[in-house]
C-alpha cells in the first residue's frame, strides 16, 4: 500500500513555530531534516494574536536566540511596533514584545527554511506513526508515503481532531479553517498516549477602513526600538500604531443576553480553556462588577488592513459578534472580516514524556509545542528547538541537553509540563520562576550561548563576539571596584540631579552604583568614561552591580536547588521494591518516573518522607531496578 | 564509603525528665568520651557493658555530672558503629553540659535523623530490615510533622494561615502588574502600600516570637545573672531565691550542690541563675574588662538582676552597671531598705529608664514578693498557662518564624532603598514560604533538610 519515500535522521511533523525550530535546529546540528506541513502557505503562521514576546515569553524567545534559534531573528525582520515592558520596574521582569506583520513573518520562515541546507520541507498530512518494538521508526501520509527516520518530532499544535465552535456551529477544523489532523490523534492514542482535551479562542478581526480611532487612544511603539536577536543589525522602520479602547455597557448587555448561545455557555465544549486568557463571556460573567474592559486594535500586517480585537475572544454566534462589535467605542462601523471562534483539541498529556520531550512509552517520539497543553508561540518555539537538539543528540549518540529552572524559562517550562502537568492550556509566567531575576531579558545570551555554541547552533564569529562582551563587563567591573570617586563639583552636580544625598567620603564607582538613584550613565559622567563599551555592556555592568545582594542570594538558592537535581534517579528503578513509600507517592513516581530527586520533591502528591526514603536509597546505592 | 565522623545528640526528649541520654556514633566515640570520663578506661572495658563514673569538663576540672555510660562496639550496634550511651542523671542543665563537652572535644552534633540514617546506611542489604527502618522513617516523619501540627494550637495556624494570605494577595497584586503591564485594572503595587504590609506582618511575626521565646523559656530556663557592686546582697538574693523556692532537679547524691541550686523556679518561670563563680566575677566586671566586653558577657543572659544599695549613694561603678545593662532585659532591685535611705531615687529612676524597680530587704524578707512578680511579668504578661505555650517551642517552627522574620526584613531594607516593587516582592515570596512551611503547605527545594530536622533529636 505504502511506498517507500525516504530515509532521514530527523522527521519534523508540522511547521508551525514549535516545528520550524526544531526543524532548523536539528538540520543545522548536521541532521538530515524532513519537515511534512499540511500547507506549505501556513509555515509559522500566527492564527491567534500578531505579536511575539511580552512578559516572560519575551525572554523565551531570547533564550532561543541565545541557543541558535530563529524566532527572534525572523520577528526582528518583520516587525511593525517594538515595545519594552515593564521598563518601570526592575531588570529581572522587562520584556520586549513586537507586533508582527503576520505573513510577512510567515514567508521569511518560510524562505528561511526553504534555503536551509539540511532540510526537505514537503507538503503532505501525517496520519499514522510507524512504531516497532517501542520504537518510533517514521511517519506514514494520508498519500501513502513512508517516510523513515532515527527520531520523529510531532509539532501539530491545536490540528488534533481540532473543532471549530461558533454559537450553535461547530464542524471539525483546524485554526483558521485548515484541516484538521483527525487519523494522527487516534493514532497516538491506539499506540497508547493518553489525549485530552483542551479548548482556546480567538477574537473577531475588522476592516481597519471602518474603525474610527479618533474615538480611541494610541499606544505607540518605542522611539528607539530594541530588538530580540543578538544577531539582528538596527534597522529603522515605521512603526505603526496600536489603538486602545473599552467595553461598555452596551457591549455586556448584548454579551448577557446572548450567554445561552455561546459555545461556551450552551455545554457543547468539553475542552478546557485558560484562566488566564479568557473569552469576553468568561470575564462578563466572573467580573460582572466591572464596568468595561480594555480592548487593543492591533493591526495584523503592512499589507493588510485587517485589524485582531485583542480582549474579545469569543464563541457567541457571528450575528451576535456584530452586535457587540459595533456596541465597541470607535467599532461602531467596523465590518467584521474573519468571526471570532473557539477551537476545541486533543493535546497529549505531558507527563507522559521525558524532560527531553521524547516520549516514555515510545522511544525516539518526541513531542512540541501546543500539543504538550501549552498555549503561545513562543512556549512552542522553546520546546521545538530543545526537541530538536535532543532529538538530533539521541540519533547521534550524545549526552541529552536539559535546562534546569535557574538556567532559562524554557527549563521552567518543560520542567513544569513533564512534571507537574496542565489541566489548561499552560502559559508562561514570570511568576512560574522561582529565580526570576537570573532569567532576564539583558543577561539571555550570558546564560545560554555557551550552550549553543557546544551544541553546534551558534557560529563561531558569533561566539567570539560573545566571549568578548562577556570579557568586556568583567574588565569594567573590575576597574569600577579600583576607582574612587571623591566629592567634587561635577560629582555633586550628577547627585544633586539623580536626587542622591551627597558623597560624605571617597567611595568605589562600584559601590555608589548600588545606590537606587545611581545608574551606569551617571558614574559614568563622574570617571573617565570606557569607549570600549557599548550600551548593552554598559546596562548589563550596571545590572549585575546594582542588585549584586540579591543575584547572590538567588545564587545560594539554585545552588541548594541543584544540589537535589544532581542527586539522579536511575532511570529503571523500581518504585514497588522500595518500602515506606505512600502509596499515592508510588503511583505518581511510576508515572512521571523524575530523572532527579529535585524533580521528585516537585511532584504534587510526593512529600518529604517519601523524597527522604529516596534518598536514602539512592545514596545507598542499592535500588531495585526494573526487570527489563 | 559512608561519613566516619563521630556524631552526637540527646536522644531522649528535651525536658525536665530525671534521666537523659547523650549518643554518639562513629569511630572516635568511644575515644573522645573516654578523654572527659572519670572512672574506667573507657577504651579497654568490654563492648556491651555499664560503666560508672563522671564526666569531667577538660577546661574547669568540674563534674559535669555522675553517670552510666554503654559501650557498645561496632559492628553489633544501632549504626553500626561504635556507640556510646552517657546516661545522665542531672536533669536538663547538666546533660546540655555533658554534650557541650563532646562537642568541644571533637564530636558533631548530629543532624536530625542522623543516627536512624547511618543505621540504615550500614546496614547489610537486607530488605526486611530495610522495610523496618523505612517504617521507622516514615512513622517519625509523619509523626513529626504530626507532633508539629498538633503542637499548634488553632489559633497560632489561622494566624499563619491568614497572614500568609495577606502576603500572597500582596505577591499577587505585583505579580499581575508585572504580567500584564498594560492592565489598567489593577493599579501599580506603590513603596508606600507595600510598607505598610510589611510592617503590619512583621511585628506579628515578632509578637508570635516573643511568645516562642516564652515557650523555650519555659522549657530551658531563663539564663539569669546577678550582678552589682561588692556587699549590695547578690548573695542574700540568690540564697532568698533557692530558698524561696524549690530546686526543680531531683537531688542525686554525689552531685554539687551548686549546680542544684542554679536551677530555681520562680511562680513558674525557670531561672537559670549563673553559676555561683560567675556571680563573684560580675562583682568588678565592668571594670575588670569594660563595658564593651561586659556587655557582650550580660547579653548572654535572658535576665540580669542589678542590685543596688539603698544605703549607700549612688557611685560611678552603678552609672558604668547602668550603661552596661542598658537595653537589656534587667530589674533594678534597690536592698537593704531596712536600713537608711542614702540612694537618690530619683536619679535611679531615671537611670533605668522603664525598667522595674523593687524595693527589697532581703534580710528582712521584704519586697521578694514583688520581685518574684515583676521576675515573672518580665516574661509573661498576664497569666500565663505554661501548658498553652509549648506550642510555639517548636524549634522547627521558631526556626522558620526568624527565617520568615528575616526575610521580611530584607523586604523592608528593599523598600527603604528603593528597590523597584519586583525585587522586593521577591524576600516578600520568601517569607510566605517559611510561613508555609510552618503549616505545612510549601513544597520548597529545601524541604528534606527540613523533613530530616523535623525527626526527633537523636535516632
Amino acid at each position: 500500500m505504502t511506498y517507500n519515500a525516504g530515509h532521514y535522521d530527523v522527521i519534523v511533523v508540522g511547521a508551525g513555530h514549535a516545528g520550524v525550530e526544531a526543524g532548523v535546529a536539528a538540520a543545522r546540528m548536521g541532521a538530515k531534516t524532513l519537515m511534512l506541513t499540511l500547507n506549505l502557505d501556513m509555515i509559522a503562521f500566527m492564527p491567534c494574536n500578531p505579536s511575539i514576546g511580552g512578559p516572560a515569553k519575551g525572554i523565551v524567545v531570547r533564550e532561543v536566540d541565545a541557543l541558535g534559534g530563529v524566532m527572534g531573528q525572523i520577528i526582528d525582520k518583520t516587525y511593525i511596533q517594538m515595545r519594552m515592558l515593564n521598563t518601570g520596574k526592575g531588570p529581572a521582569v522587562q520584556a520586549l514584545r513586537a507586533q508582527a506583520d503576520k505573513a510577512l513573518y510567515s514567508r521569511e520562515m518560510k524562505k528561511l527554511i526553504e534555503n536551509e541546507e539540511n532540510i526537505t520541507i514537503r507538503q503532505g498530512m501525517v496520519e499514522e506513526l510507524i512504531v516497532e518494538d517501542g520504537i518510533c521508526k517514521g511517519v506514514v501520509t494520508e498519500s501513502k508515503a513512508a517516510y523513515y527516520g532515527e527520531a520523529i518530532i510531532v509539532t501539530t499544535g491545536t490540528y488534533m481532531r481540532g473543532k471549530v465552535l461558533m454559537g450553535d456551529l461547530e464542524y471539525e477544523s483546524g485554526p483558521n479553517n485548515q484541516r484538521p489532523s483527525v487519523k494522527l490523534s487516534q493514532n497516538l492514542e491506539k499506540l497508547g498516549l493518553e489525549l485530552v482535551r483542551f479548548k482556546t479562542g480567538t477574537p473577531p478581526r475588522v476592516n481597519s477602513h471602518t474603525i474610527d480611532y479618533s474615538k480611541t487612544e494610541i499606544q505607540p511603539g518605542d522611539e528607539n526600538p530594541r530588538l530580540f536577536s543578538y544577531e539582528s543589525a538596527e534597522q529603522a522602520i515605521d512603526q505603526v500604531p496600536c489603538w486602545l479602547t473599552y467595553t461598555n455597557e452596551f457591549t455586556h448587555e448584548v454579551i448577557n443576553d446572548n450567554l445561552g448561545l455561546s459555545a461556551m455557555y450552551s455545554g457543547m465544549k468539553r475542552g478546557t480553556g485558560p484562566r488566564y486568557c479568557p473569552s469576553i463571556e468568561d470575564k462578563i460573567v466572573r467580573f460582572n462588577d466591572k464596568p468595561r474592559h480594555q480592548i487593543f486594535l492591533e493591526p495584523e500586517g503592512r499589507d493588510t488592513e485587517e485589524v485582531y480585537v485583542q480582549g474579545l475572544s469569543t464563541s457567541l454566534p457571528e450575528s451576535i459578534q456584530h452586535e457587540m462589535i459595533k456596541s465597541v467605542p470607535g467599532l461602531e462601523k467596523a465590518e467584521i472580516m474573519r468571526p471570532g471562534y473557539a477551537i476545541e483539541y486533543d493535546a497529549v498529556v505531558p507527563t507522559q514524556l521525558w524532560p527531553t520531550l521524547e516520549t516514555k512509552a515510545i522511544s525516539g517520539l518526541f513531542t512540541a509545542g501546543q500539543i504538550n497543553g501549552t498555549s503561545g508561540y513562543e512556549e512552542a518555539a522553546g520546546q521545538g528547538i530543545m526537541a530538536g537538539i535532543n532529538a538530533v543528540r539521541k540519533v547521534q549518540g550524545k549526552e541529552s541537553v536539559i535546562l534546569d529552572r535557574s538556567q532559562g524559562y524554557i527549563g521552567v517550562l518543560i520542567d513544569d509540563l513533564v512534571t507537574k502537568g496542565t489541566n489548561e492550556p499552560y502559559r508562561l509566567l514570570t511568576s512560574r520562576a522561582e529565580y526570576r531575576l537570573l532569567l532576564r531579558h539583558d543577561n539571555a545570551d550570558l546564560r545560554l550561548t555557551d550552550m549553543g555554541y557546544e551544541i553546534g547552533l551558534i557560529s563561531e564569529e558569533r561566539y567570539q563576539k560573545f566571549l568578548e562582551k562577556k570579557q568586556l563587563i568583567e574588565e569594567e567591573k573590575q576597574r569600577l571596584s579600583k576607582i574612587m570617586i571623591k566629592s567634587n563639583e561635577t560629582v555633586k552636580q550628577i547627585m544633586d540631579e539623580a536626587g542622591a544625598t551627597p558623597l560624605k567620603e571617597a567611595t568605589k564607582a562600584y559601590d555608589l552604583m548600588k545606590r537606587p538613584e545611581l545608574g551606569y550613565e551617571a558614574i559614568e559622567r563622574m570617571i573617565e568614561p570606557n569607549d570600549a563599551l557599548n550600551d548593552e555592556i554598559k546596562e548589563q555592568v550596571g545590572i549585575q552591580i546594582k542588585y549584586e545582594g540579591y543575584i547572590k542570594k538567588a545564587v545560594e538558592q539554585v545552588n541548594r536547588m541543584l544540589k537535589m537535581e544532581d542527586k539522579k534517579v536511575p532511570e529503571d528503578i523500581d518504585y514497588d521494591a522500595i518500602s515506606g513509600i505512600a502509596t499515592e507517592a508510588r503511583q505518581k513516581l511510576k508515572k512521571i518516573r523524575p530523572l532527579s530527586l529535585g524533580q521528585a520533591s516537585r511532584i504534587s502528591g510526593v512529600n518529604p518522607a517519601d523524597i527522604s526514603i529516596l534518598l536514602v536509597y539512592i545514596e545507598q546505592g542499592n535500588i531495585a531496578r526494573l526487570a527489563n | 564509603m559512608m561519613e566516619t565522623d563521630t556524631i552526637t545528640a540527646i536522644s531522649t526528649p528535651i525536658g525536665e525528665g530525671a534521666i537523659a541520654i547523650v549518643r554518639l556514633s562513629g569511630t572516635k566515640a568511644i575515644q573522645l568520651t573516654s578523654e572527659v570520663f572519670k572512672g574506667k578506661n573507657l577504651q579497654e572495658v568490654d563492648s556491651h557493658t555499664i560503666n560508672y563514673g563522671k564526666i569531667i569538663d577538660p577546661q574547669t576540672q568540674e563534674i559535669a555530672d555522675e553517670v552510666m555510660v554503654s559501650v557498645m562496639r561496632a559492628p553489633k550496634t544501632f549504626t553500626r558503629e561504635d556507640v556510646v550511651e552517657i546516661n545522665c542523671h542531672g536533669g536538663m542543665v547538666a546533660v546540655n553540659r555533658v554534650l557541650e563537652i563532646l562537642l568541644t572535644k571533637g564530636a558533631r552534633l548530629a543532624e536530625p535523623g542522623e543516627f536512624t540514617k547511618r543505621a540504615f546506611l550500614n546496614g547489610r542489604i537486607d530488605l526486611s530490615q530495610a522495610e523496618a527502618v523505612m517504617d521507622l522513617i516514615r512513622a517519625k516523619t509523619d509523626k513529626a510533622m504530626n507532633v508539629a501540627l498538633k503542637q499548634m494550637d488553632g489559633r497560632l495556624s489561622g494566624l499563619i494561615q491568614r497572614l500568609r494570605q495577606d502576603l500572597l494577595e500582596t505577591v499577587a497584586h505585583v505579580e499581575v502588574n508585572i504580567d500584564y503591564p498594560e492592565y489598567d485594572d489593577v493599579e501599580e503595587m506603590s513603596h508606600e502600600v507595600m510598607r505598610t504590609k510589611t510592617r503590619e506582618v512583621h511585628g506579628e511575626i515578632e509578637q508570635l516570637l516573643q511568645v516562642a521565646k516564652q515557650g523555650k523559656i519555659l522549657r530551658e530556663g531563663i539564663g539569669t545573672a546577678i550582678i552589682g557592686r561588692p556587699n549590695v546582697g547578690k548573695s542574700s538574693l540568690m540564697n532568698t531565691l533557692v530558698q524561696e523556692n524549690k530546686a526543680i532537679v531531683t537531688e542525686i547524691p554525689g552531685t554539687t550542690r551548686d549546680i542544684i541550686e542554679e536551677y530555681v523556679n520562680v511562680r513558674g518561670v525557670p531561672l537559670r541563675l549563673v553559676d555561683t563563680a560567675g556571680i563573684r566575677e560580675t562583682e568588678d566586671i565592668v571594670e575588670k574588662i569594660g563595658v564593651e566586653r561586659s556587655r557582650q558577657v550580660l547579653k548572654e543572659s535572658d535576665l540580669i538582676l542589678f542590685v543596688l544599695n539603698y544605703n549607700d549613694e549612688l557611685n560611678k561603678e552603678d552609672v558604668k552597671l547602668f550603661e552596661a545593662v542598658k537595653g537589656l532585659e534587667y530589674i533594678v532591685i534597690v536592698n537593704k531598705t531596712d536600713l537608711e535611705q542614702k540612694l537618690d531615687l530619683d536619679r535611679v529612676n531615671e537611670l533605668a529608664e522603664d525598667r522595674p524597680i523593687i524595693t527589697t530587704s532581703l534580710l528582712q524578707e521584704e519586697g521578694v514578693d514583688e520581685l518574684e512578680k515583676a521576675i515573672a511579668n518580665t516574661f509573661f504578661s498576664g497569666d500565663i498557662d505554661s501548658g498553652d505555650l509549648t506550642y510555639v517551642s517548636n524549634v522547627r517552627h521558631i526556626q522558620l518564624l526568624n527565617q520568615a522574620k528575616q526575610a521580611l526584613e530584607d523586604a523592608m531594607e528593599g523598600i527603604e532603598l528603593g528597590m523597584p516593587m519586583d525585587i522586593v516582592q521577591i524576600d516578600v515570596t520568601r517569607t510566605w514560604e517559611f510561613l508555609g512551611e510552618i503549616i505545612g503547605d510549601t513544597a520548597s527545594d529545601s524541604l528534606i533538610d527540613q523533613l530530616f530536622s523535623q525527626f526527633c533529636l537523636g535516632k
